[in-house]
């Protein structure tokens, strides 16, 4: 759970225990609160799990501060862009923090998970750190994938992060592949494939779908339902947009995204269910504040209205800050001084991705292909561009 | 029977058809004409072939006796062989590396209970299980997808495409995900999958069940792609293609699964890289993969009785060339011939050549002549699919007019 405060930066911050440690026990403890979702679970085919979630108050608080830091290094991404630190696509995931941090209070690291390209939230909470991720970003030699992969391509393997993908819904055959390997290995993991609304309709989805129900493989299916898929409207875009149904034969779950316990509880119970009865369909209904993309305004498509109207209602950090200070768990100004922290963290690894090297030319031909066999002729990973015959 | 030649570019192509003796093939003798159909589209007679061939005409030149049956022509091994046909080979490599490591699992339509379409997976469902020999459904782009997904966790998936054509469905697949995970991931993670499937010209298949896509697939980075032409080569790669971390596309051949030669008992494993050396020479560097090998040894007889002494390679590795066998090779013969049946435009012949004219440029002593497949869909009618690939009597006349 509190694995976000501890890769995020090399500096180790201990204000929160100092905090917690004045104010007694009871506050940072792991004695369980209960805790109602804000709407009840929808069912396909399935009972939906009970909205009382347990959670305690060192876990409300590890949410807000791995939400924050979301929010936060999404945040400067954007500012990156504009400073054209970062080129090409940025796909930024602010507004939808709820979705990864609740699945990551679910699941351990043996369990998979693959996504689209707005993965770098998911990437931190995967086990990345916001160095890896910033020098991605601007292409540096320390990034997580060497800087060759750029923001739609991020990947942690000891993690458990499958990517980080750019071709919409193609990555949802590969998670069903990901699940295979789990019950080929019999490892009691699951693999959780993460697409969008506009990914939905996407023809690989059923027939992964078809293939993960046919031989019961513990793939759980999370449609992260944003309403757009790029500039397009789900109604516009969807003759049923209930997308938690669409599976037919396989149970479906909808679940409001802006919830992080809400989501905690499903993936829970997702796992259980996927490990045992093979697939089901998450529908996480969440909300992107910034455009489809740092190339997209966000507001052609959609009234500012209605962007504000769902930053105050539903936002899924002030929910949490809501929950922590009616609970009494911290103050408000303690909560102030962790969002501070966490801004002063990803500064400090901006400045650190900036200074950190290009990579070297060389660079362009390794890992093209793995070497393995032995036996070596000339071969397209060479340096050398022309043969020369002995 | 007066064949109608017409001449020019832009021409038709008359019907006339070629006898030729190839045993396999049960096609009624026919009237012996020849019609040459260059690499540039134009016709041109060729019952008047001459017989200028000057200071080339080799006395030595003796038709090496390991080429006169057509199946088969490998290195002598010494030691114990068994007989078998190419897709039994197939499957001795898949069994063995199946038994060697339990990572080894095989997906596609049909390949466990029916055994396989061209049984080359036949009693392996039996042996490991439903899991590891897996009937997918008709849906290449997902189990492609699942394959590749699988290879990433560590599984090395053999994915069997039933016709190499279907693959085209799965082709977001192969380009994007297995090509260039390796790259964009800087290296975490490898994708040891291997795509396998029979692609080429068969039997008046139709248009859409003959198709040679190595054409489409040698652009994708990160992949590396072989044909197999023999029972021993098919098998020496299927186990090299397992065995590698990177990802491997087979291409086999239908008309080739029925090839019988004897192959050593013991365990080998050929070189994913290297191209096979079919009989040496020294006039001509004949290079070609898959099944026109065959069709290139029976030109080769013909133009061996005629004085020639053609060097026959075949190149087996079609994404990396192996420009250190097929180099040596120009530096001796001086002139290279292409023979393939794979498309005229963009494809594998048009990569070599531009390759060997990139790196051989001051060896040759001639263009590069290349013959492949016309730029057509294949027809159905069996005298017309004849057309569409390259026939023995072409190869021959191409030569002879390439040694001038």
């Amino acid at each position: 759970m509190a694995q976000l405060t501890h890769r995020a930066s090399a500096l180790h911050k201990s204000i929160p225990a100092v905090l917690f440690a004045a104010r007694g026990l009871a506050t940072a403890s792991t004695s369980p609160i209960t805790v109602e979702t804000s709407l009840p679970f929808t069912g396909h085919k399935i009972d939906p799990p009970s909205r009382s979630v347990e959670t305690s108050s060192q876990e409300l608080l590890t949410f807000f501060r791995d939400m924050a830091l979301m929010r936060r290094m999404e945040i400067a991404a954007d500012s990156l862009y504009k400073a054209k630190l970062i080129r090409g696509f940025c796909h930024l995931y602010d507004g939808q923090e709820a979705v990864c941090v609740g699945m990551e209070a679910a699941i351990n690291k043996k369990d998979c998970i693959i996504t689209a390209y707005r993965d770098h939230c998911i990437f931190l909470g995967r086990g990345g750190t916001l160095l890896e991720a910033f020098a991605e970003l601007m292409g540096r030699k320390s990034g997580c994938s060497k800087g060759k992969g750029g923001s739609m391509h991020f990947y942690k393997k000891e993690g458990g992060f499958y990517g980080g993908h750019g071709i919409v819904g193609a990555q949802v055959p590969l998670g069903c592949g990901l699940a295979f390997a789990q019950k080929y290995s019999k490892d009691e993991s699951v693999t959780f494939a993460m697409y969008g609304d506009g990914a939905a309709n996407q023809g690989q989805l059923f027939e992964a779908l078809n293939m993960a129900a046919l031989w019961d493989l513990p793939a759980i299916l999370v449609c992260e339902n944003n309403h757009y898929g790029m500039g397009t409207a789900e109604w516009r875009a969807a003759k049923s947009p209930a997308y938690y149904k669409r599976g037919d034969y396989v149970p479906g779950l909808k679940v409001d995204g802006m919830d992080v316990l809400a989501v905690k509880q499903a993936c829970k119970f997702a796992k259980e269910h996927a490990l045992k009865n093979g697939p089901i369909i998450l529908e996480m209904d969440t909300y992107r504040y910034h455009g489809h993309s740092m190339s997209d305004p966000g507001s052609t498509y959609r009234t500012r209205d209605e962007i504000s109207g769902v930053r105050q209602e539903r936002d899924p950090i002030e929910r949490v800050r809501k929950l922590i200070l009616t609970h009494d768990i911290a103050t408000e100004k303690e909560l102030k001084d962790t969002e501070k922290e966490v801004r002063k963290e990803v500064d400090e690894a901006i400045a650190q991705a900036k200074e950190s090297p290009m990579p070297d030319p060389s660079e362009l031909f390794t890992n093209v292909y793995v070497k393995g066999l032995g036996t070596e002729s000339f071969g397209a990973d060479r340096k050398e561009l022309r043969t020369v015959l002995p | 029977m007066a064949a109608t030649i017409l001449h020019g570019v832009g021409a038709t192509t008359a019907l006339s058809s070629i006898n030729y003796n190839n045993s396999r093939r049960s096609l009624p003798e026919r009237k012996r004409t020849s019609l040459v159909i260059q690499c540039d589209g134009s016709l041109s007679s060729g019952l008047n072939i001459s017989n200028n061939r000057g200071a080339k005409l080799s006395t030595n030149a003796v038709a090496q006796t390991k080429q006169e049956n057509v199946t088969a022509s490998t290195t002598s091994k010494p030691g114990l062989r068994h007989e078998l046909l190419l897709f039994e080979a197939l499957r001795e490599g898949l069994e063995e590396e199946m038994e060697r490591d339990p990572h080894v699992c095989v997906m596609g339509e049909d390949v466990g209970h029916y055994g396989g379409s061209y049984k080359v997976t036949k009693g392996l469902a039996d042996k490991y299980g439903d899991l590891r020999v897996l009937d997918t459904p008709i849906a290449e782009n997902s189990f492609t997808g699942m394959g590749i997904g699988a290879a990433m966790t560590g599984l090395r998936p053999i994915v069997e495409g039933m016709n190499m054509g279907f693959l085209l469905l799965a082709f977001n697949q192969i380009s994007n995900n297995c090509g260039m995970l390796h790259y964009t991931s800087g290296g975490q993670f490898k994708i040891p999958i291997v795509i396998r499937g029979p692609g080429g010209v068969g039997r008046q298949l139709g248009a859409e069940h003959s198709q040679r896509l190595e054409s489409y697939f040698q652009s994708i980075p990160g992949i590396q792609m072989v044909a197999c032409s023999t029972p021993y080569n098919a098998k020496g790669l299927m186990k090299a293609a397992i065995r590698s971390d990177n990802p491997v596309i087979l291409f086999e051949h239908v008309l080739l699964y029925n090839l019988k030669e004897r192959i050593p008992d013991e365990e080998y494993v050929l070189s994913l890289e290297e191209a096979e050396m079919v009989r040496p020479g020294k006039h001509v560097t004949v290079l070609t993969y898959s099944r026109m090998r065959y069709h290139v040894m029976q030109a080769a007889k013909t133009l061996v009785n005629k004085g020639y002494d053609p060097e026959v390679i075949d190149i087996r590795s079609l994404k990396p060339f192996d420009l250190h066998t097929i180099g040596n090779s120009v530096k001796k013969t001086h002139h290279v011939l292409i023979v393939e049946e794979c498309m005229r435009t963009g494809g594998i012949g048009a990569s070599l050549t531009a390759s060997i004219n990139e790196h051989f440029h001051d060896y040759l002593d001639a263009p590069i002549v290349c013959l492949s497949s016309q730029d057509v869909p294949t027809p159905y009618a069996g005298a017309l699919e004849e057309w569409t690939v390259v026939q023995p009597a072409q190869i021959v006349a191409a030569v002879e007019q390439l040694c001038q």
